[in-house]
């Protein structure tokens, strides 16, 4: 028995360690003082894949929509155990919203074809909705289990799980195919060292294509049996664009996007008129009879 | 063409037959995002044995209450509460929909909106009503709802509209609407819904649920004595539990502090954890990331310990002391304890 899992995952600004001003002058973000990262939660759902993995034996597909430098995070997945890895990538994706990415997602869960589980992060740290995995459920027809914290038993039609709910878990059981969101609740293992060593050669088309043209190499036959070499490696990242997946176009981007940002501002401090109190029992002392006096200490 | 608009709803969400704080909020949000529009406020009520919630639901300000019963629907599962929802939405088309964004609703909403085809902006902390003009698509919107939230991780604030189908869509978060007065003795109209749920909506099964309810109550606290990550060790926290029992008060906490695993999450304060505005917020030791302000930044006082005196808490508090916390608590407890 063996099952094939996919796990979708973002590429995100590194909210929480922000290197400058997170907006520009003209109020746009700034991404360079944003560096990108592979967003956390989605780090704890490969991880319970590959540990899925090793239990039960399946094969671990990675899967992201992104710009054409996201291959970086399936990279990243490869390395620490993923056995595929596909990019959807595409202008027609830019700008979606979550409803139009859980779409395009779902168009690239049909592609990769038969699956048994999806599992993604619960929530990415640059939008914090929460919203993709539920949605993507939805769209693919599939029960979701969210919360995910561990996976108690795997077999071939039924999953059952232990999950966080508002003050305590549940451990729910759920027909298969289905989708997973995970939180933070493993720890997720590091890039292994022999895979490191092969798979940092992977790539994508594109990224081979600019290898060649950097190289000043126009052969295009060279580059179609260099593909096919990389492919025969397990090397080749799937390139997918929205055409590839048979997306609706009238649903991907910003056309499949119902919500629109209206206005967008940099979040200032409200200056407060600040006491300054002496760290000494003088100050400490006139500070409480302070607060007793004005009824706010009773 | 003019189409009459309409209602706002409100997802009640309860366990046990409790109404959750966040939902009767979202009541007295949306009584006042309805009187705006001249439309109704209702209410969506599931489970099993709560009828005797609906009186609570009328003097919150709901003039109707959808109520459906099922044993399918208690306990919570996502399914049967998206299916019936989703029926409820095709047969009455609210104009507003309002979920609190708790684990329930974060995992309910978005399974309904994908369904709706409808916008969904999740964790609100604000909603008005005003016009749109989008002019990528140059259409113009009136009375949208503004859809108000902070975003990549609290560094900026962006307001959202839904420009697709009704229902608009939001979850917003917990504490940040303000509760009103019931009024006793208000009335309203019970719908009572018979759900149409097949075992399509039955196949996530519970096998074992444990819950407790939580023994902090943050929100409602009036005084709260928060630790950070300057705190240094989980022995020392218990110099934060010191001070707030001095004082009357919750023990509140920094994500660090949370994360360093020297107090229970349910103890977070900020934008993982909850959104609090007590007369007296007392931050020891904490450094005041974007992220925790923006739980705690409307405390009606403030006062903060640390030993960094550019550290961005001081941005937001009234009171500064520049200072060790392992000096400064006993101090305070001290003189609190002698003038009382």
């Amino acid at each position: 028995m063996s099952h094939t899992i996919i796990v979708f995952v973002k590429q995100v600004p590194d909210t929480q360690n922000i290197t400058g001003e997170a907006m520009k002058a003209d109020g746009t973000v700034n991404r360079a003082a944003l560096p990108a990262i592979f967003n956390p939660e989605d780090l704890n759902a490969l991880e319970l894949a590959l540990q899925l993995k090793e239990k039960y034996g399946a094969k671990v597909v990675v899967g992201t929509m992104g710009p054409p430098n996201a291959a970086e995070v399936l990279r990243d997945a490869l390395c620490r155990g993923a056995d595929e890895a596909v990019l959807l990538t595409d202008r027609a994706f830019a700008g979606a919203d979550t409803l139009a990415t859980s779409y395009a997602l779902s168009c690239c869960a049909k592609k990769i074809g038969k699956f048994d589980l999806i599992l993604c992060g619960r929530q990415a740290i640059d939008g914090d909705t929460a919203q993709v995995g539920p949605q993507l459920a939805e769209k693919l027809a599939l029960p979701q289990v969210s919360y995910v914290e561990e996976v108690l038993d795997l077999d071939n039609n039924k999953i059952r799980a232990r999950r966080s709910i508002d003050g305590g878990y549940e451990i729910l059981e759920s027909s298969l195919p289905a989708l997973l969101t995970v939180v933070d609740a493993n720890e997720p293992r590091p890039k292994g060292v022999k895979r490191i060593m092969k798979y940092k050669k992977a790539m994508t088309r594109s990224e081979l294509a600019t290898a060649h043209a950097n190289a000043n190499y126009t052969d295009a036959e060279a580059l179609v049996e260099e593909e096919e070499n990389l492919k025969s490696k397990s090397l080749l990242i799937n390139e997918w664009t929205a055409t590839d997946v048979g997306a609706d176009l009238e649903r991907t981007g910003l056309a499949g996007s119902p919500t629109k940002v209206k206005k967008i501002e940099s979040v200032i401090l409200t200056a407060t008129d600040s006491k300054k109190v002496e760290p000494n029992e003088q100050g400490v002392n006139n500070l409480i009879h302070e607060l007793i006096e004005d009824h706010t200490l009773g | 063409m003019s189409e009459k608009i309409g209602n706002v709803w409100i997802f009640i969400e309860q366990e046990g037959g409790k109404i959750a704080d966040v939902s009767l909020e979202l009541v007295c949000k949306g009584k006042e995002l309805a009187t705006r529009l001249g439309v109704k406020t209702e209410a969506v009520l599931l489970g099993n044995k709560i009828s005797h919630c609906v009186e609570t639901l009328y003097q919150y300000g709901c003039d109707t209450v959808f109520m459906a019963e099922d044993k399918l629907l208690e306990p919570f599962t996502v399914l049967p509460f998206a299916k019936v929802i989703m029926d409820l939405i095709k047969e009455h088309k609210p104009n507003i929909l309002l979920f609190g964004a708790t684990h329930k609703g974060r995992e309910l909403a978005p399974r309904v909106a994908s369904e709706k085809l409808a916008g969904l902006t999740a964790d609100c902390t604000s909603l008005q009503i005003d016009d749109f003009d989008d002019k990528v698509n140059k259409k113009s919107y009136k009375n949208k709802l503004m859809q108000i939230r902070p975003a990549f991780g609290g560094n900026i604030i962006a307001t959202i509209v839904n420009t697709w189908d009704d229902p608009q869509m939001v979850t917003v978060r917990e504490g940040v609407m303000k509760m009103d007065e019931p009024v006793e003795g208000r009335k309203g109209e019970l719908v009572k819904i018979k759900p149409v749920l097949t075992k399509d909506e039955a196949i996530i099964k519970v096998i074992e649920r444990i819950r407790e309810e939580k023994d902090v109550n943050l929100k409602g606290a009036q005084i709260i004595v928060a630790g950070g990550y300057g705190v240094g060790s989980k022995n020392n926290f218990k110099l934060i539990c010191d001070l707030a029992e001095a004082l009357g008060g919750e023990v509140g906490a920094s994500r660090a502090a949370v994360d360093a695993g020297w107090i229970d999450h349910d103890h977070q304060v900020g934008q993982t954890g909850v959104t609090v505005r007590p007369k007296l917020y007392i931050a020891c030791g904490i450094s005041g990331s974007i992220q925790h302000r923006a739980g705690m930044d409307d405390s009606k006082k403030i006062i903060a310990i640390n030993t960094d005196p550019d550290a961005p808490i001081f941005a937001v508090s009234h009171y500064s002391i520049v200072g060790d916390l392992n000096d400064v608590i006993p101090k305070m407890i001290k003189a609190y304890k002698s003038k009382v």
